[in-house]
């Protein structure tokens, strides 16, 4: 065998809970310009806690971008694939950054935040290896919108979502306001012993439960404080790996995988995601377009037989032909068997029955709804 | 008779080689070495190579897949497969807890031993271990 990931950290940053990685004897690797942790333990025993218990997840290297002025949502409106204008205080959306031809440049959250001292800004989450991007794509817009304050708050601030189960239950505790008052997609600005949180119910594993940003200086003792509090009830850290594992069986798309500037939202099957009639956005007349044609390829899940998983880009057939590839895949831990998302080919993504090639051999595979796996009510 | 692994040779690709005398022909058993499996972690599959497949050192001859990664599996000398462990795949779990016995893949009957000259003794494998971990 091969040795598998480099193991160069040249130029990389990390995160303000980076000690505390190291010391819990984390497997660390680069990703999107970061040191992360892939792994502390065993992926799969991680992946398990989550679906039984809660887990934690160090995810700084997120993109926080804060726009402050009056006129942020006339700038989010033309930037975003969602109406920002009219969100109650309060509220998170899933969007897209699209270019002029409808191509994906991201996948956002953004949300409507009020402070402590009655001020109010808009918060965008982005991916990390697309800030730059962003704001570069961002900035040249500015000029229309002189009120519009634009700052990446990502090095100020650390991000940890905590995801389970059991999340809620624990987490009602540490915080002035008792976050499982929150409704789905709900964002409040609280504190954690004095010191501010803004706290979410949203997150990436397909379990309920929360994300928070918090200062960089006070990630580590928030992060303490929660791993102390769910103690008992089975809490554990977990890295990139699990963090893998749990949204593709959630059925999430994952920017470089499902999504890319060649895709529009209606092909990566998004059009929830994109409101078209209600103004004028970058990219909005392509949308249109591509939801009057029909969209060529359409995002399909697939098990797989056996025991081997198929990875990103092997080829899918159906009737001996190549319709399309893999864009995920990989074994399912809470299902026991190999799972994959894959483009198709419309014309065929309403078939059951494909094969996939794996390096030269043809596994069987069945196509089921989206997503694999869906929490217990 | 249990292995140990402190008389195995390795190969830098983490292969672990047990040379033999059966019947008369030089037999290399091989399996992947506790490091890698470690290294590794969650082991979901493993492709076998066939009996009877002609192999060059160097040649891969099957490959590990762990939850995040596949790992071509290479042999470390000339020879053909004699023998695979076929029920080694459902049980990844004992290739985990005893990787030098219950998870030993392949036997290969040697064909040309001068590959096995490159191969590192226990103390050498483990100098490269420590130094990549």
């Amino acid at each position: 065998m091969t040795a598998s990931e480099s193991t160069s950290t040249a130029n990389l940053a990390t995160t303000p809970l980076d000690a505390w990685h190291r010391e819990a004897g984390a497997k660390m690797v680069p990703f999107a310009g970061y040191e992360m942790p892939i792994q502390y333990d065993s992926i799969v025993k991680e992946h398990q806690a989550c679906r039984s218990a809660a887990a934690l997840f160090d995810v700084s290297h997120m993109g926080r971008l804060r726009f402050d002025g009056a006129s942020s949502e006339a700038l989010l409106d033309r930037l975003l694939t969602r109406k920002v204008t009219g969100m109650p205080v309060g509220t998170v959306r899933y969007g897209m950054v699209c270019n002029e031809d409808g191509g994906i440049l991201d996948d956002v959250l953004v949300s409507y935040l009020k402070t402590p001292s009655d001020s109010h800004y808009h918060l965008l989450v982005v991916n990390a290896s697309n800030r730059q991007k962003i704001i570069d794509w961002i900035t040249p817009q500015l000029d229309d919108f002189p009120d519009v304050t634009f700052s990446d708050r990502t090095e100020l601030t650390a991000m940890i979502a905590v995801q389970g189960p059991l999340a809620m239950e624990v987490c009602k505790r540490l915080f002035s306001f008792d976050p499982s008052r929150l409704k789905y997609y709900r964002a409040t600005i609280t504190d954690q012993f004095s010191k501010p949180a803004i706290v979410s119910r949203t997150g990436y594993t397909g379990e309920d439960g929360l994300e928070l940003i918090v200062r960089a200086e006070e990630a580590t003792r928030v992060w303490e404080n929660i791993m102390l509090a769910g103690r008992d009830a089975g809490f554990v850290p977990a890295g990139l790996g699990a963090r893998d594992t749990l949204r593709m069986e959630a059925g999430m798309p994952l920017y470089g995988h499902e999504l890319n500037e060649t895709i529009n939202p209606i092909t990566a099957g998004l059009k929830f995601a994109c409101s078209l009639g209600d103004r004028k956005f970058i990219g909005r007349d392509a949308i249109e377009a591509a939801l009057a044609n029909g969209p060529k390829q359409q995002r399909i899940g697939l098990f797989l037989d056996g025991k081997r998983p198929a990875r990103e880009e092997s080829p899918v057939l159906c009737e001996g032909k190549v319709v399309g590839n893999v864009t995920s895949g990989g074994p399912s831990p809470t299902l026991g068997r190999p799972i994959a998302m894959a483009m198709v080919d419309t014309s065929v993504a309403e078939n059951e029955h494909f094969e996939v090639d794996i390096r030269g051999k043809l596994a069987a595979a069945t196509r089921t709804s989206l997503p694999f796996y869906r929490r217990p009510a | 008779m249990s292995r140990d692994k402190t008389k195995l040779l390795y190969a830098e690709t983490h292969e672990w080689v047990d040379v033999a005398e059966e019947n008369g022909q030089q037999v290399a058993t091989i399996g992947i070495s506790d490091f890698a499996i470690e290294q590794l972690n969650d082991l979901v599959y493993m492709e076998l190579p066939e009996v009877g497949k002609a192999l060059d050192a160097g040649d891969e001859f099957g490959e590990v897949e762990s939850v995040k990664a596949v790992s071509p599996l290479y042999s470390p000398i000339a020879g053909e497969v004699t023998d695979v462990h076929e029920g080694l795949p459902d049980e990844l779990d004992n290739l985990n807890s005893d990787p030098f016995n219950f998870g030993w893949i392949v036997k290969i009957k040697i064909t040309d031993a001068s590959g096995l000259e490159s191969l590192m003794d226990y103390a050498a494998y483990q100098k490269q271990c420590a130094e990549s971990g």
